[in-house]
Order: structure tokens, then C-alpha cells, then sequence
């Protein structure tokens, strides 16, 4: 297959995907010959792209696949055509229950409520509603507890590629917004919905 | 007061200790249990004068910091060989409220994330309609607003004054009402500006259950303009928050 064609399939692809698009979900489209080191690098093509020519619509990796987003700039003006937005944003202590499964994940609820002093149960219902986290097994322990995670919707609610995405637990300082990417110890096996 | 408020509190003991610690602008590492004990325990009471359901948990740390405050008065040969060699409480403790912190820091940034998130616009994930339910964000935290009001009050709060009604001049059910009202009229509501409407003590405290309750009810949220700053309370609507 061309790569001009696969690019415009991928346009098409990329618009009618309702979440990220996943590598493997192109694959399924163009082909399982393709390689998807491949598809990647095309997907990269055509985001620079977007880039260089300072298009109103890019395309992002989010939530370990791609999408398009509109450019931040712009959305004065996109506000002005819809009212469609993302969900609420969250509470202090959902994000802070957030913050604990994730980089401790896989995790008991009795562990995350070591970590917060407090009762997780209705923090967790809210978080298992949203599907932004999920049952990933059970501890081989007494009572075999729930283990949790999170899930490829969390990833995208907040804008990460990945879990490595994750700011390092080491680097946050009071005050201080990390900017570089560095790898932590968090599982990195995939997410899944 | 007839009207006993559930506060599901959401917030624990570590947020409180924390909250001091921000408040007096202390490093955890060297925090000063005493001193935080006391304070620890005047929230305490400060809570249970307002009637306000206090989770266990609140009680437990109360007591862990009370056993931590009466060691460290206690000269180091009075242990016992057991208690020598038991993990020191104090250092436990320490290492629980800094790794909680961290996690803190971590939620923060997950917040400045999903603020970026929320300018990026994309096809819809979902059909158009309602987003799903979720809590509203609340910038200011439950002590945030008890120091407040403790601060307001100017003083203890007498033990009796809850159980002591005589009339039900002031009942939060009016009080919320009443706040209902103020914050459909206008955009924001200054905490201060309620209080020093209050001609009695009874009727700030029935105007701040009233407040919670709100809150609970999630018509209302509380954000603070800076570091303990003003409080400004502004009605839930379904609005992206402007912030």
C-alpha cells in the first residue's frame, strides 16, 4: 500500500474514530501486513504536518493511540459554535485517589486508604463510574482484595500519551511544574478500556 | 439544632494535619507535635460543637498524636526495651504526612492537566448531552472554611450553644433558603459578607451549616482567590468553571 493512500485513509480514520485511534485499530483498516512501526511514523508525518502549516485542527497522541484536537488557540472560537465540552473536572480528593492508583497501581483499596487517611469507597464509585479506573485482579493475599488500575480513559481525560507520561513522584517539589518526561517505576503494560 | 447536617467528609486527619502545616507554614520534617496536637484537637471540637459527624479516623489520629506528644515529653530512658525498639510513632507519622504530600502535589498536576485538556477539542466520545455526574470541583477545602468561620467568630464556640435553643429564630432551613436566593441573584457571594450579617452567634451557625449543607447538595462551591484568601461562594451551574 501507498503511503499517500495510507495517510488519507488514516485522515479518514482519524475523523470518524470516537476515542484515540489506536495503532492497532489502523492496522485492522490498512492491513495486518503494514508494520505498525509504519503507521506510527506516518501518523507522526502527518501531525507535523498539521504543525508546519499552523492548521486550526492537529492531531495529538493521547491515551496510547491518536486523535484530532483542535488548536488550544482557537478555543474562544470553537466555544462559540458549541457547548459540547469534556466531562466536569474532578475533586480534590478523586484526583488524589486518581494520583494514588496510578502510580501504584495494581493497588488494594485498603492500601489507598493508607496513603489518604480516609474511607475510599465513595471516591472509587465515582472513579469506577467515570471509567477511569478499573478492577485489574486481586491480591494473592488474605481475603484475595480487589486490585485496581487505571484505565485508557483516564489517560485521555487528563491528556497523557501513556503511563510513563506520568510526571516522576521524585521530581514533584512544592510549587514546581515538571516539564521533562522521565520514565518512573510504574507498570508500563498496556492499558486497556 | 434540629437540623443535623451529614457531612460526608471526604477530607481525613492527614488533610487536616497537612492544612496546619500549610497554615503555619511548618516543613513536615520538622514538624512540632505539640503544638500540632493542640491545634488537631481544637478542629476537633470546633467540628463537634458545629455537630458535624466525625469519622474514626479523626479520632484515632487524635490519638496517635496525643501518645507521639506525651513520648517525646518523657526522657528516652523511661521506655521500655519494646517501645526502644518499635518504630518511632513520631517518624511514622512524618513519613506518612510527607508521602500523602507528595501524592498532593501529584493531583495538582493532574488538575493543571485536565485544565489544558479541557481547551482541546475533538469529536464527540460520547452523544451529545449531559456529562456525566460528577463532583463539582471545590477549590476550597472543608477546613479551609472552618478556619474561616472559626476565625470569624472571634473565639471558642461554647460547647452548649448548639443544644441550647430556645427559639428557632435562625434555622438553617431558612439560612439555606436564604443562600439559595443570594447566590440565583448574583454571581458571588463573599463568606465575610454573610457572616457579618449575623446578629447573633446562632445565626452564624445555622447560616454555616446552612453553607455546608448547600455544599453537600452540591449547589453551591467554594473557591478560595489565593492562598487563604477570601472565600467566595457562586452557584453550580453546568458550565465549564471560567477558572
Amino acid at each position: 500500500m501507498d503511503e499517500m493512500n495510507a495517510k488519507r485513509i488514516l485522515e479518514a480514520l482519524l475523523l470518524v474514530t470516537d476515542k484515540p485511534l489506536l495503532i492497532e485499530q489502523a492496522r485492522e483498516v490498512l492491513g495486518a501486513d503494514v508494520d505498525p512501526a509504519d503507521v506510527r511514523r506516518l501518523l507522526n508525518k502527518l501531525a507535523q504536518q498539521c504543525a508546519q502549516e499552523n492548521r486550526g485542527i492537529r492531531i495529538q497522541e493521547v491515551a496510547e493511540g491518536f486523535e484530532y484536537i483542535t488548536d488550544p488557540e482557537l478555543a474562544p472560537y470553537v466555544l462559540k459554535l458549541t457547548r459540547r465540552v469534556r466531562s466536569v473536572r474532578l475533586t480534590k480528593p478523586s484526583l488524589e485517589t486518581l494520583a494514588i492508583i496510578a502510580y501504584r497501581q495494581p493497588i488494594t483499596r485498603l492500601e489507598i486508604e493508607q496513603v489518604r487517611g480516609v474511607d475510599a469507597g465513595g471516591v472509587l464509585e465515582t472513579l469506577g463510574k467515570l471509567n477511569m479506573v478499573r478492577i485489574v485482579g486481586r491480591k494473592e493475599t488474605v481475603g484475595r482484595p480487589i486490585l485496581y488500575g487505571t484505565t485508557r480513559d483516564f489517560l485521555d481525560h487528563f491528556g497523557l500519551k501513556n503511563l510513563e507520561d506520568l510526571p516522576s513522584l521524585e521530581e514533584l517539589k512544592a510549587g514546581s511544574v515538571p516539564t521533562l518526561e522521565i520514565p518512573n517505576d510504574t507498570q508500563t503494560a498496556p492499558q486497556t478500556d | 439544632m434540629s437540623y443535623k447536617v451529614k457531612l460526608e467528609i471526604f477530607e481525613g486527619p492527614l488533610d487536616l494535619l497537612l492544612h496546619l502545616v500549610k497554615q503555619d507554614h511548618l516543613e513536615i520534617v520538622n514538624i512540632p507535635i505539640a503544638q500540632i496536637t493542640d491545634q488537631y484537637l481544637k478542629y476537633l471540637e470546633l467540628m463537634q460543637a458545629l455537630d458535624l459527624e466525625i469519622a474514626g479516623e479523626f479520632l484515632v489520629m487524635a490519638a496517635t498524636l496525643m501518645q507521639i506528644k506525651s513520648r517525646q515529653l518523657l526522657p528516652p530512658e523511661t521506655l521500655t526495651p519494646e517501645e526502644a525498639e518499635e518504630p518511632d510513632p513520631a517518624q511514622e507519622l512524618i513519613q506518612r504526612l510527607l508521602e500523602y504530600q507528595k501524592f498532593k502535589q501529584a493531583a495538582e498536576v493532574l488538575s493543571g492537566m485536565e485544565k489544558d485538556r479541557l481547551v482541546q477539542f475533538s469529536r464527540p466520545a460520547r452523544p451529545d448531552g449531559t456529562p456525566e455526574e460528577v463532583e463539582e470541583f471545590v477549590e476550597a477545602s472543608l477546613f479551609d472554611l472552618l478556619t474561616a468561620f472559626s476565625q470569624f467568630m472571634q473565639g471558642e464556640l461554647p460547647r452548649e450553644l448548639i443544644h441550647e435553643i430556645v427559639k428557632d429564630e435562625f434555622t438553617v432551613e431558612g439560612k439555606i433558603a436564604l443562600l439559595r436566593q443570594l447566590t440565583q441573584q448574583r454571581e458571588r457571594v463573599n463568606f465575610a459578607e454573610l457572616f457579618t450579617k449575623a446578629k447573633t452567634k446562632m445565626e452564624a451557625v445555622a447560616t454555616f451549616l446552612a453553607l455546608l449543607e448547600l455544599i453537600r447538595l452540591k449547589e453551591i462551591t467554594i473557591r478560595q482567590s489565593q492562598l487563604f484568601g477570601e472565600i467566595v461562594i457562586t452557584r453550580n451551574t453546568d458550565e465549564i468553571p471560567s477558572s
